[in-house]
């Protein structure tokens, strides 16, 4: 049997017409971008072409305003330690959320501690949406940038952008959002959504791991974060990585050809499991939004008195792939951050278990799912001094 | 990252559930660091001697795994036998433990401890 995949917010597979495009620049055509030469010029013209793909499917104006960088998080680190660095004289206030990933919340604390920074990390609310009043009240004088983002990675929660651009332009603040769970999954438009930076990554849209973007919109000067050659129009150093690059200009472009009938397909799929997990099992809580505010593949669901890597090892057995925020998965003492900001204690955030849907899943992978999730529960319940107690 | 023994007691957990007539109890953790561990005993007064152990746990694999290789290590042993049992004994039997489980998931010894000074409390 196949395993069933539940885990594309960690990431996806590479679609077939994604590496077939990325192959024969791993040996054919293998110049550097930078080179004069022919081969050299092949491969800057293909990094050209991503970058246009890249542009089109966030609503970019211009290709050029599309950085090339490792992933998410070297875009969110070049992005909010970039313009740290560049604005520091006009002041030293970075407003973000609570739950953030980690690739912006430790850039921000790196700030705090190595370069004198205060940082407004706001609360959100039991759903996980931030509130533009407290992110009002939190500006002040020497704010530079406020970094929310676009949508959250473990409960699917999509954040009021628009309305967070408009504040942050009345303020004359930059405003920069990590968007590498959103693309691919809603539409998004840079220039509407006046957004001034964008953090992407391919591999959670079925392109390669180990490349992403950052968008720069036109006049933003960023001070880089890795110095070297002039790759990049200087603001990132280091050869391209073509292969990658011209992989996830693929996937932009399926990207943005199927997102809109991909994004009915998984938020129908995704109610259906909620539901049905509701109707099948006891004492279980959604963690986030429902309907049209959450992720279209993304489920967050605490499973009460049982621990989420115990349900995950079950589910394991039974090749099926989830993920969970109890910190017994993680190496680290404290569950997940973003479900303890939601409001829920340290007994329901260890309990949480995060099924998300991607391309490649169908109807199929749902029913196994549903005939083995309440089997596995009940037992662990079984087995949970909790549980007795509240029989 | 778990010892095929670790899986083997996590899949199929020795000991599990209460002992209606346990005469001594024992519980250690709490939910907020992930793990709960309530362990009954029913000790033979007159040899002291651990004759049934059961387990009843929340938490992770090495956590459910840990306090059944506790209950299958002391059981039918005298009382002062079971406490020589530590943290690392039941880590070895069950071919070691990941490093960072070492400490937050393998508390079944303590669970047993704390059964067993209660036990001899209310013997004096």
């Amino acid at each position: 049997m196949k395993s069933k995949y539940f885990d594309h917010a960690a990431t996806t597979p590479v679609r077939s017409e994604v590496m077939e495009e990325m192959l024969p620049f791993f040996t054919d055509i293998y110049g550097n971008a930078s080179s004069v030469h022919l081969p050299g010029q092949k491969a800057a013209g293909v990094v050209d072409d991503a970058r246009q793909k890249i542009a089109d499917l966030i609503g970019a104006d211009r290709s050029e305003e599309i950085i090339f960088t490792s992933g998410g998080t070297e875009a969110d680190n070049l992005a909010i330690k970039g313009t740290a660095m560049a604005l520091k004289d006009k002041g030293k206030h970075i407003i973000t959320s609570s739950i953030e990933h980690h690739a912006v919340l430790h850039t921000c604390q790196f700030l705090e501690k190595h370069l004198g920074f205060d940082v407004t990390y706001l609360e959100v609310d039991k759903e996980g949406f931030v509130d533009l009043e407290m992110l009002r009240k939190s500006i002040r004088e020497d704010t530079i940038l406020i970094s929310i983002m676009m949508a959250n990675n473990e409960i699917g929660t999509i954040e009021p952008v628009e309305e967070i651009a408009e504040i942050a332009e009345e303020h004359d603040i930059l405003f920069h959002t990590d968007a590498v769970q959103a693309v691919g999954q809603i539409p998004i438009d840079v220039v509407k959504q006046n957004i001034d930076m964008l953090s992407l990554s391919a591999h959670k849209f079925n392109g390669p791991k180990g490349v992403g973007a950052l968008y720069v919109k036109k006049g933003i000067k960023l001070v880089p974060q890795s110095s070297g050659g002039a790759q990049e129009r200087k603001r990132r150093a280091g050869t391209e990585n073509v292969p990658g690059i011209v992989g996830m200009g693929k996937a932009a472009e399926l990207a943005k050809k199927e997102m809109m009938e991909k994004a009915d397909k998984l938020s129908s799929m995704r109610d259906d499991l909620i539901s049905r997990i509701f109707s099948d099992i006891d004492d279980v809580l959604l963690n986030g939004p429902e309907g049209k505010d959450r992720l279209p593949g993304n489920i967050n669901i605490t499973f009460k008195f049982i621990e989420g890597e115990s349900i995950l090892l079950n589910l394991n057995m039974m090749d099926i792939a989830a993920s969970t925020g109890s910190a017994c998965a993680s190496g680290s003492l404290d569950p997940s951050h973003v479900i303890l900001a939601l409001g829920r204690s340290h007994e329901l955030a260890h309990g949480s278990i995060r099924f998300s849907l991607g391309y490649g899943n169908d109807q199929e992978d749902i029913e196994y799912l549903m005939e083995v999730l309440p089997g596995i529960i009940n037992r662990l319940r079984e087995m949970s001094p909790l549980y007795a107690k509240k029989k | 990252m778990y010892s095929d023994k670790v899986m083997d007691h996590f899949q199929n957990p020795r000991n599990v559930g209460e002992i209606e007539d346990a005469n001594a109890v024992g519980e250690v953790g709490n939910p907020t660091c992930g793990d709960i561990i309530k362990l009954y005993l029913k000790i033979n007064d007159s040899d002291e001697t651990i004759e049934d152990i059961s387990f009843k746990t929340f938490g992770c694999g090495a956590a459910v795994a840990t306090s059944s290789m506790v209950t299958e290590l002391v059981k039918g042993k005298k009382l002062n036998e079971a406490l020589t049992v530590s943290r690392d004994t039941v880590a070895e039997a069950l071919d070691g433990l990941p490093p960072a489980k070492m400490h937050c998931s393998n508390l079944a010894t303590d669970a047993l401890k704390n059964a067993i000074e209660e036990y001899k409390k209310t013997k004096e």
